[in-house]
């Protein structure tokens, strides 16, 4: 017999657990990359390295903020293995993901998706995170790997990009999302 | 963009932002995770 007849009971209430948390993958991961194909692949590789590391996880604990880490972290290095391979230099990449970006009004778009792509990466993150998925600040911010201050004043910099955005002025100017204005 | 829930006091790209991230939740998982679905199944290491 192969080695399945290692799937315990555990495993499988793991497993359940796993796949009750995949759709809300789905969505942090679209939200994140704003790319579904990508977000999949994120998805299925995230899913891969929960249940890889399952040993690690405990039952009755939150999976899906368990997950969320597993996820974000992955995206995270796919999106620093991809800028390595562009023009970008790595210290450019990096700054795109850890920044307090400052970005000027961007685009008057009424569509919540480009919106959301617009925002500074870490921001976009804590806005999927609380304003979404539905995390406490606190387990939010366990999962960006930050101070809960952190996390209140991304979402509250994100909120006030997003306002300006969708119910803000009409201004047309494309500004990159990782630029520094200070 | 109306909200997706009746909270009365947030803006409206609130209730945007959540409707965006419930229709992907809706979704049913598409046909590439059948192989993932499978090796959790199978009980080995994916």
């Amino acid at each position: 017999m192969p080695d399945r007849t290692e799937h315990t009971a555990a495993d499988e209430a793991f497993r359940l657990e796993l796949l009750s948390v995949l759709p809300h993958l789905r969505a942090f991961a679209r939200g994140l990359s704003g790319r579904p194909d990508f977000a999949d692949d994120l998805v299925q590789e995230a899913a891969i390295k929960a249940w890889t590391a399952r040993e690690r996880y405990t039952p009755g604990t939150n999976m899906r903020a368990w997950t969320f880490a597993i996820l974000r972290n992955h995206y995270l290095s796919e999106l620093r293995r991809s800028k390595r391979s562009t023009d970008l230099d790595e210290g450019a990449a990096e700054r795109m993901l850890v920044m307090d970006a400052d970005q000027e009004a961007p685009l008057h778009l009424s569509d919540m998706e480009d919106a959301l792509q617009k925002l500074a990466p870490e921001r976009r993150e804590a806005v999927l995170l609380i304003g979404a998925s539905g995390f406490s600040y606190e387990e939010a911010a366990e999962i960006a790997g930050c101070p809960i201050g952190t996390m209140k004043s991304r979402v509250a910099r994100a909120r006030a990009d997003l306002a300006r955005m969708l119910d803000g002025e009409p201004e047309m100017t494309a500004e990159p999302r990782a630029r520094r204005s200070g | 963009m109306p909200p997706a829930s009746g909270r009365g006091d947030e803006p409206g790209w609130a209730g945007g932002l959540r409707k965006l991230y419930n229709s992907v939740v809706d979704e049913p998982l598409p046909d590439s995770f059948k192989d993932l679905l499978k090796k959790l199944d199978g009980g080995g290491d994916a």
